[in-house]
Parts: C-alpha cells; structure tokens; sequence
C-alpha cells in the first residue's frame, strides 16, 4: 500500500471494480500477452490481456464498418490493434518519421498515420502477426508506446510554440523528464515486445502502485498565451512561468477532465483548479505526488468516478492540495499570474527568434494519408528526406515542420504546395474544427466523427457565408462519444455521438478553452443542428458585441447558462 | 473399424461381449490390433467358421458371386449395387463388398469374382481399393487358376491414365492364372446406360455357370459384410433425386479474400433422405442461361430448335440448360465436334492426346467452341455433349445437430481465361443464380470409408484444409450431439487468416467448450515461406503419434493431388522420427491403421 498515511475519510469505500483486480493479478502488466500472441486462433488478445495491451499503448479494434458481414461470414470481428507512440512534447525527426511512413504503408490495414489530439502518432489497423515486429521496430527508431493509454500518466503534452524557442526548448524538456518520471518501473514492455530477458527481481512501482492508478491521467507543459493543449481537459497541468525568457516554474493546474458517461448525473466535463506556483525545482515532486495523491484517493470501486476530478470534488480541493503539500514537503507558492489567448495552431509560416522558420501545415482531422489529388503522406515524406529540423505534431491535429533555415525555406515550401500540404482555400473555421477517429477503428464511437467532420465543416461555412460572417469561425468539435478524445467540451459548438446520425450538441464554450458547454440540443439529426445553428448565427451575426465570439455570445443572449462549476452547473 | 462397427450394425455379440472387445481394442496398437484380426479369424475357422462370408463360401464354394467394387464417389458401388441385385433376383448367391472390406487371403477360394473400380488421380486406385490392389500386386498374391472374373472399369477420359486401375486388375488376375468370363469395359463420365448393358451381358455369361453349380441350401442371399450399413430406404436416389429447398446462401470468405466459399444449407423437409457424417450430397443444377444464349450464338442455333436427347424431345436450350455438360471439357466432345463443324485443326488437336488434355485443362466448352467456330445443326451440338452429371460435396451437418437440412462447404470455381469470366457449374448454380427459396435436385451419396469410429471415446484426428473442413464439421456437430467424450484435434489451413478460417468462430467456441480438444492452423501466405497442414502436422509430430498410438482415427478431406499425398509423407515421416522404425515400417503401421480403417481419406 501507500508509503504515505492514509485518511480514509477520502477513500472510497465499497467493492473494487473488476479492472483494480486484473491490474493487481496482472504480474505487473504482463498477464497471459506472451501467450496470446502465440494463438493462432484469433486475432484478438483473451480476457484481461484485452485490458493489459492498453497499458502497452494498444488498443484492441476492429472493423466495425464490417463487423455484421463478417459475423454472417462467421468470422471473428477483424481484431486488430491501434497503437498511440509516446512522443512526449510531440517532437519527431525526420528520420523517425521516414520509418513510421514505411511501416504504415506496409504493416498496417489502413496504410495511414494519424496524428492524434494527443500530440503524437497513431498506427492504426496492425494484425497481430505485425505486433511484436513493430514495437522491435519503433525500438530500433528510439520510440515506444509505454503507458499510452490505460490506468497511467499517459503521452506528456507540451505546447507546441516554435517562436518562443528557447522557452519551448525548456518546457519540452520538462515534458520528456515528466513522461520519464511517471512511467511505470515493470520491464514487461521489454520483456514481451523488446525480448529482454526476464530478470528475477522484485518489482515494484514507488509512485504508480502495484494496481497503477485508479484512471488514465493526463498530464501537459504549456506555455501561455497558447491553450494548444487544451490545460482543462488534463488531469495535471503545468503552465510555464517565464522571466525574461527563460522558465522559472509553474502553476500546477490539476482536475481537468472532459469525459462523461450519458444518463449519469454523477459524471461530468470539468475545469482544472489551480494548486499554485512552483519553483522548477520541485517540478518532479510535484508531478509525482499529484499523482500519488490521486493514486491513493481515487475512487477504485466505480470507475466512473475515478478520473482525478472527481477525487477533487469528493475530498475538496483545499485537501488534495494539503495532501500532495505534505508528500512533497514544499507548500505551494500563490500563483503566478498567466493568461491564455489563443488556443488553435497559426496555420503558415512563423519566424522564431532564433531566426529559424516554423511551417505549421493544417492536416484535417490530423490524417495523413494519400487522398485522391491530395498526396498528404507522399508529400509529408518527401519534406522529411530533405527537412534538416524536427517535426512537431501538435495537440490540434496538425504537424509543424519545425526548424527550417532560411536557405531551405522556399524548398519546403515548394513540397508542402507541390503535395496539397499548403491549402490557401482552407478557412478559419475548417482550420479551428476537430474530431476524434471514432468509426470505423474505434469500438466505443456512437456515432461518425471523423468522417462526418470535413462536411459537417462545409456545412457551417456556409452558414458564415450566408450571415456574412465568412472571415469568421466557431470553435467546432464533433467527438463520437462522451469520452472526450476530440474535446468537443470545450468547444463553442461540441457535438457528442449519440447513435448513427445522432447527437448532442452542446453550446458555450470559449475560444481560449476555459469554459465548458451545455447541453443545447439531446439526441438529435444533423439536419435538426443545421436549423438551429442557422438561427444562432444568425442572431450572433446581428447582435454581437465587437469582436465578441459564438461562445460568449450565446451565453450573453440567454441560449444556454454558463456552466460555472460543473459538479452543480453542467447537469442543472 | 471393424470391432466398433458391430455395435451399430446388426451384430451376433451381446452388448456385453462388444464393451469387452472394445475395452480390449482399445489398449492395442495398429499392429497388434492387425495381429489379433487374423488371430480371431484363424480360430473361427478352425471352430468351424461362424463367419457369414466364410458360411456362404464353404457351404456353396462354386455358385457364389463375389463382387468388389472400388469407388471414390459412389459410381463404382452404385453399378456394383445394381449388379448384385440382378444376380439375386436370378437367386444366386451373391457376396458385395466394399474393397476396403475384403479379406485379401480370401481370394483364393473364389471362383467367381467381379470388380468395378473407377481410377483416382493420376492412374492410382481409389482410396477404399488401395489395400487389395497393394495385395494383388505384391509376392503374397497367390495363383488363380480356379478364379473366373470380369472387370468393369469407370473413368473420365479427360484424364491421362483413363480406366487405368481397371486395366490394372484385369492384366494381374489374369497373371495370376485367372480366367476373364467377360471382356473388360472402360466407361467414360456417361457410363450408365453402356453399364447396365455391360451388367447384363455378363449375367448371361454366368448363366450357365450357375445353373451348373447350384445355390446354397440356405436360398439366396445377398450377404452384407458387417461394416456396411444397408443403403438407407430411401425413395430418393442419384436416378431419382430430390427437389430441395435452399435455405442459405452465405459467403463465407472475407471480402478481400482470393476465395469465395459458401456455406450452403439445403432443406430435405419433405423427403425420406437421411444422411451420416462422412457421406456426400449430389447436386444437379442447371447451366448458367447466359452460358447457354453465348454457345448457342457462337455456333450460330437458335434456342428454340427443337432436338432429340434420348427419348426426349425438348428445345436446345433446355437440353444445354437442364441436362448436358457445358462447364467441364471432354475429348469426346471434342471429335464429336470436330467431326461436326469439319474442322481439320481441331482433329488435328483431338489426335494428339497429350496436347488434347493440356488444352482442355481450363478450357469450358464455351472455349473450344470460340477458339474453332463452326457451323453444326443445334441436334449435332446435342449429340457432341455428354450428359450432366451431379456433382458430389461432402456433408457439413450433423442431422443430431441440423435435424432436416444438410449444409455443403462450397468452394466456387471462378476464374478468368481466355479473354472471359468463367464460372463453375454446381457452384455457381448454388452460389449465383439459385436464389434462397428455390429448388434444387439432390441426393444423398453414403460413404462408409468416411466414418467416425462408433466408440464415442476415440480420438480422432481431422485433417481438413479448405473445403475439406466441411465433413470435420459434421463430425464436430455429431460429436457434441452425441456427447462424445473423444478428443478431437482439428488441422486446418487455408491462404489468409483474416480471410479464409472457415467457420472460425464455431471452431473456437467449440475449442472454448472443450469439444475441440486441439485446433492447429496453417495459413499458407501470411508470411514468406509458405505453412501447409504436413508442417503443422509435423511440428505437433510427437502429440499426433502419442494420439495414434493411443488409438485415434485419422481422417483427410480435401485436395488429394498434393495435400493428401504431402500430409501422407508428414505421416511417414512422423511415425519414423517419433516412433522409432524404419520407412517400412512406419508404411506397415499406416496399412494397419488403413486396414483397421483409422485411416480415412475424402479426397477430391
């Protein structure tokens, strides 16, 4: 148990959920993984391995597009697995990216990269005779997808800023000691995928306990005015504070979360609260004891209520605070102040002030694939054989070819346009809209998302277009379930798959994300969303404040009540 | 086997004494086994002889009729059949018998014997004739001079070693020193009619023979070995088939599968047609009507020209449609042909026999008639096919399991060549154009040499990549139905895993129950080299000979050009390296598991 003392006040008290067990019998993550990957028979992972490859950066899919053909065929589902690297930061090099291109062409049902709100990539479509051969090769690239996903910290976000270089060039570096820090200590990712041999000792996980944490967590390194990674929809945040350009410390910003689960009132999106400033010395402390924190208060009996916001709800904020005070032995400062302006990518070209180029290519739907007249991934491929910096794949989807010098400027420049990489055509509005992956690969969408997005999109332009607020844009973002991958709660306009066709929509969200919506329309057609988008615009189109936006707007005009705090607010 | 049999099979042992023989059975080897059969056998006579074959053959040597048939789908059997019933409506005596099923050291107390044997692959003899004709060729054959015989040989002349196991048997019997009663007849895929007159004709010839040595006391009979179940009552039959309904129609390869296999499942509501795991279904169909329109317009005959077809008379495009052959190629119709349109190129192709079947090999008669057009009368073309005949697949059902239906594994024969799409005929009868509803004629073809061993605790092993999981699928159905407490050990392979793992999720819910005890599958193309069945077979090589040797039952279904023979070697090789003997031996150890008739094949 927990090396620290135990209030049990805060400790949620009834039977453990079914995942605590599978986690605590797991041997470490490894369960039976070994032995599945020797089963011919299907090619899906048995029992709680279905479970434990998450906690490996995979996730069990399947393609649901034609799951009751196959049925009728009497075949399996065609299991097969996503898996999401960790890229803290979301830094990759051309080199790495080369290979990534090779293997999603050749190794992966979909032949695509997806670039992830998670600011990493995801391969999509890996049959199980493919697994073991791709993390051997990611390892041989210098990537892994350890504790992307399941009950863990996952993929460590940072802000993606290429101006400010040197200030980036610290917070990225914080992201990558924050990802190393908070990984799992078990040698099973080496051991099944990597061949390790096994060594006998005993194991033990100090900061994530031997039945890992209640939840996944999230954690982000961002870097104000930009909101890039979305600070309310992680667990744990760390805002960088900076004096004349170099990093200080940061606000500690924990309990943001956008999941919810339909019909449970007990559920809910929520804000992060603010903790207070750091030293960058404690920085390390901090994370883990947030995380220790979490990982003895939070709620192991109904997972719906476990993620880190919750535990702050239940116990109270003033608590949690005390709790990772006394772990860490450093109370925290009053927080510094910071301001967010600007939560979408800038689209183009920036100079950063170390004199090198920053082209920020919009990827829609961060898919990266060789559409029809549209040879995003060739192109990509061929910027990386001649690119001399890094890429950055950024929390919106997109990929910013980072680094350039000017003597090379008109040369990628040339590529991105020669590949469709650079669209002048596209508008604000498709620039600041996203989606999660949803169907066909992932098994808990209701509805489409990312499908649906690009006409969705074309849809709401002309709407603009017809209110003559062309130039303008919504923040629009349409995720295929309540879990929250494409954070449509903190969207202006956020659409939450229902059912095939179906959604809600959920309006008032601010441009910079620190407000999340509320429920406008329940269950409902696109055609029903068109009319009443319609009619909104047109009265924002009309009745705006200077520069005022949709967000703001509709709250102001009464359309929906502004969701305070959650807990009370999001439901009433 | 022989022992367990019995038990289903009107038998003179108590129930008692068949647990005892059974209990016993099961402890010993094939050779053992093989060595108590003869023991058994030599005592018998020695008290006496209880045995009904030995009965009638010492109380009658001279007026018995003994007739051996070796068939791989029926035909052989179905001719011996009929001869035997004409010889007992003439009250002689008459011993019909599997070849499988014969007692080699039998022969040479015969006097009259008649075989009908079709040929298999490429001129060897078919899987139930193999163990006697080993036998007749080898140094323990003994001299015939008192054996009279006729044989009667079925075949396909498209193939290169036509009628060829008839030949065989004729020219040894008669090395032998036996004398031949009736001139050999090779018959060709339409052997029925020219069958029946062989038949007849050689029932006159024994005419005076029995009249001469008169039948015995105990009156006439046919004498049933017992390992052969009498042929179901049915009033359905290949001659007289049964108009089914189809239920389902279900692709069951993925859609990116280089394969399009159907699960078919037909109705026999209806019918008094009964089946068991291990037998066939034979299945008429009609040609492709657009098949039809393009030969007829290609040798310029309108459809509704009227023709004679036997004593019918009916429109050409009926005659083409309903009953003659259009999607396998013959070299008969080929001279017919070419005789017909006059054309000097393709009896030039005719004569030469080599080039002939090389050319025929994919080729439709809609191919020969593009590649040489020519002018012949619409009764001409008539004259030049030869019938339909049904198409035989193995049964996937279990009737404990599916009660009145019956299910076929269908692999459909569709490929492009010669600048067009081609299209199997029963196949693409059952899978394209007959609809769910529809009739189709069919009948129930039994196999006796496809068995599941009658003591339910028997391993067995079941090697079935393909289609010939189909008849394994049958046995799992019965199995479970049956509750059989066997273990089962399934191998199957196929191209690609995602693709082509016929019935993979009934596979594994029967492996998730326990019913399936082992499943081991190879899929040939999901990595470089190339993984068949023999080298999963091989890989398990120790656990197969540990179930062999334990008694388990081995069955083949499938492709028998190359899987069988390739899993045969993996078996040699096997009982070689895990049993510790010589080739010979491990061939004599696979004899005795044939002959004990653990080792079955359904092959095609």
């Amino acid at each position: 148990m927990s090396q620290y003392p135990i209030n049990p006040a805060f400790v949620a008290q009834g039977k453990l959920s079914d995942n605590e067990r599978l986690k605590t019998e797991s041997d470490h993550l490894r369960g039976t993984i070994t032995a599945d990957l020797q089963d011919e028979i299907t090619g899906g992972f048995n029992g709680d391995n279905f479970m434990l490859i998450r906690f490996h950066g995979m996730y069990q899919q399947d393609d649901r597009d034609i799951r009751a053909e196959r049925a009728a065929q009497k075949l399996e589902p065609l299991h097969n697995v996503m898996l999401r690297a960790r890229m803290p930061g979301g830094i990759i090099t051309p080199e790495q990216w080369l290979a990534i291109d090779r293997f999603a062409a050749e190794k992966t049902m979909y032949g695509s990269i997806r670039l992830t709100t998670r600011q990493t990539f995801q391969f999509h479509g890996v049959l199980k005779p493919n697994i073991k051969p791709m993390h051997q090769f990611l390892h041989t690239i210098g990537i892994d997808s350890i504790a992307t996903a399941g009950d863990v910290n996952r993929n460590v976000l940072c802000t993606s800023n290429p101006v400010q270089s040197e200030l980036h060039q610290q917070a990225y570096q914080w992201a990558v000691k924050i990802s190393e820090h908070l990984l799992p200590k078990t040698r099973a990712y080496a051991e099944i995928w990597l061949d390790d041999e096994k060594v006998e000792t005993t194991e033990q996980e100090p900061i994530l306990g031997d039945s890992y944490l209640p939840r996944k967590f999230k954690t982000t390194v961002v870097i104000p005015p930009d909101n890039d990674i979305d600070v309310h929809a992680n667990d744990l945040n760390f805002v960088a504070i900076a004096e004349n350009g170099q990093l200080v410390g940061f606000n500690v910003l924990v309990g943001g979360g956008l999941a919810m689960t339909f019909g449970d009132t007990s559920t809910y999106p929520r804000r992060a609260d603010e903790l207070g400033f750091i030293p960058l010395e404690h920085t390390l402390q901090v994370a883990e004891h947030v995380v220790t924190v979490q990982r003895d208060y939070g709620d192991r009996v109904n997972r719906k209520n476990a993620k880190t916001k919750y535990t702050i709800d239940r116990i109270g904020l003033d608590n949690f605070r005390r709790e990772v005070e006394q772990r860490v032995g450093v109370p925290f400062e009053p927080v510094r102040p910071y301001t967010f302006t600007n939560r979408g990518d800038r689209i183009g070209w920036v100079e950063g002030i170390d004199g090198k180029h920053h082209l920020t290519l919009f990827i829609e739907n961060g898919r990266v694939l060789d559409f029809p007249g549209r040879p995003l991934k060739t192109g990509l491929a061929e910027i990386a054989k001649v690119h001399s910096g890094d890429f950055r794949m950024t929390a919106n989807q997109n990929l910013i070819v980072a680094g350039v010098p000017s003597e090379q400027k008109a040369q990628i420049e040339q590529l991105a346009r020669k590949f469709s990489l650079i669209d002048d055509g596209h508008s604000e509005q498709r620039k600041n809209s996203m989606a999660c992956v949803s169907f066909p690969t992932c098994p808990l969408a209701m509805a489409e998302a990312e499908r649906y997005l690009p006409e969705l999109v074309t849809r709401v332009e002309g709407l603009l277009q017809k209110h003559q607020l062309a130039d303008e844009h919504i923040v629009l973002r349409v995720t295929g379930c309540p879990n929250g991958c494409g954070r449509a709660m903190l969207a202006e306009a956020g659409l939450v798959g229902r059912a095939p066709g179906k959604y809600n929509l959920y309006l008032g969200g601010d441009r910079v994300g620190s407000r999340v919506p509320k429920l406008y329309l329940d269950n409902v057609a696109e055609a029903e969303i068109l009319v009443a988008l319609d009619q909104l615009i047109g009265r924002w189109a009309k009745e705006r404040l200077a520069d005022e936006c949709f967000g703001d707007f509709v709250i102001r005009a009464g359309v929906v009540a502004e969701v305070k705090v959650s807990k009370t607010d999001f439901h009433a | 086997m022989l022992l367990s049999s019995l038990v289903a099979q009107a038998s003179p042992l108590s129930e008692q004494q068949v647990q005892q023989l059974q209990g016993l059975v099961s402890q010993l080897n094939p050779i053992q086994q093989a060595w108590v059969s003869g023991y058994l056998a030599a005592s018998a006579q020695l008290a006496g002889g209880a045995l009904p074959q030995q009965a009638a053959a010492s109380a009658a040597p001279a007026a018995t009729l003994t007739i051996l048939y070796g068939s791989q789908t029926g035909n052989a059997r179905h001719v011996a059949e009929q001869l035997a019933a004409q010889a007992k409506a003439k009250q002689w005596a008459v011993n019909l018998l599997d070849m499988a099923d014969y007692k080699a050291n039998q022969l040479k107390t015969e006097h009259f014997l008649t075989i009908v044997t079709s040929t298999y692959g490429e001129g060897e003899p078919p899987e139930n004739a193999e163990a006697f004709y080993k036998f007749l060729f080898s140094k323990k054959a003994p001299q015939l001079p008192e054996l009279k015989y006729a044989v009667l040989g079925l075949g396909d002349t498209s193939y290169e070693f036509f009628c060829k196991t008839a030949q065989d048997f004729d020219q040894r019997l008669a090395e032998l020193g036996a004398t031949p009663l009736h001139g050999r007849q090779d018959l060709d895929v339409d052997y029925e009619s020219a069958a029946s007159s062989w038949n007849q004709a050689l029932i006159e010839v024994l005419e005076p023979e029995f009249k001469a040595s008169p039948a015995p006391a105990a009156g006439a009979q046919v004498i049933a070995w017992p390992g052969q179940t009498a042929a179901a009552a049915s009033s359905y039959s290949k001659q007289k088939p049964f108009a089914a309904e189809l239920y389902a129609n279900q692709k069951i390869t993925g859609r990116d599968s280089s394969k399009d296999v159907r699960h078919i499942e037909i109705s026999l509501a209806g019918s008094d047609l009964s089946y068991q795991p291990g037998d066939a279904l034979g299945v008429y169909f009609h040609n492709d009507p657009a098949l039809v329109r393009e030969i007829l317009f290609s040798a310029a005959i309108a459809s509704s020209t009227p023709v004679r077809l036997g004593e019918q008379r009916l429109s050409v495009a009926e005659a083409l449609t309903e009953q003659l052959e259009l999607t396998q190629s013959y070299p008969a119709f080929v001279e017919k042909y070419a005789a017909a349109t006059a054309s000097a190129a393709l009896q030039a192709l005719a004569d030469d026999k080599a080039a002939l079947r090389d050319y025929l090999a994919d080729r439709q008669i809609i191919d020969i008639i593009r590649d040489y057009p020519g002018v012949l009368s619409a009764q001409q073309l008539v004259d030049a096919l030869r019938k339909q005949q049904p198409r035989l697949y193995s049964i996937a059902s279990s009737q404990a399991e599916v009660d009145e239906e019956v299910h076929l594994t269908v692999g459909v024969v569709r490929y492009d060549a010669f600048g067009s799409p081609h299209l199997g005929g029963a196949s693409g009868f059952l899978a394209e154009r007959l609809a769910e509803g529809d009739t189709v004629r069919v009948f129930v073809e039994k196999n006796d040499n496809f068995r599941l061993p009658v003591n339910d605790d028997t391993p067995i092993i079941m090697v079935g990549p393909g289609t010939g999981i189909a008849p394994f699928r049958a046995f799992l159905q019965e199995r479970e139905q049956r509750g059989a407490s066997g273990d089962n050990w399934l191998f199957f392979g196929n191209p690609h895993f995602t693709q082509d793992f016929l019935y993979q999720v009934e596979l594994q819910r029967y492996l998730k129950q326990g019913l399936l005890t082992r499943l081991d599958v190879a899929f040939s193309r999901d990595q470089a080299e190339k993984i068949y069945v023999q080298h999963k077979l091989q890989k398990q090589g120790a656990e197969v000979f540990a179930w062999l040797e334990r008694g388990a039952h081995l069955y083949i279904c499938g492709d028998g050009n190359r899987m069988a023979k390739d899993v045969h070697q993996a078996l040699l090789a096997i009982i070689q390296q895990h049993g510790g003997k010589s080739p010979e031996q491990a061939e004599q150890y696979l004899d005795a598991l044939k002959q004990a008739k653990r080792y079955q094949k359904d092959v095609y």
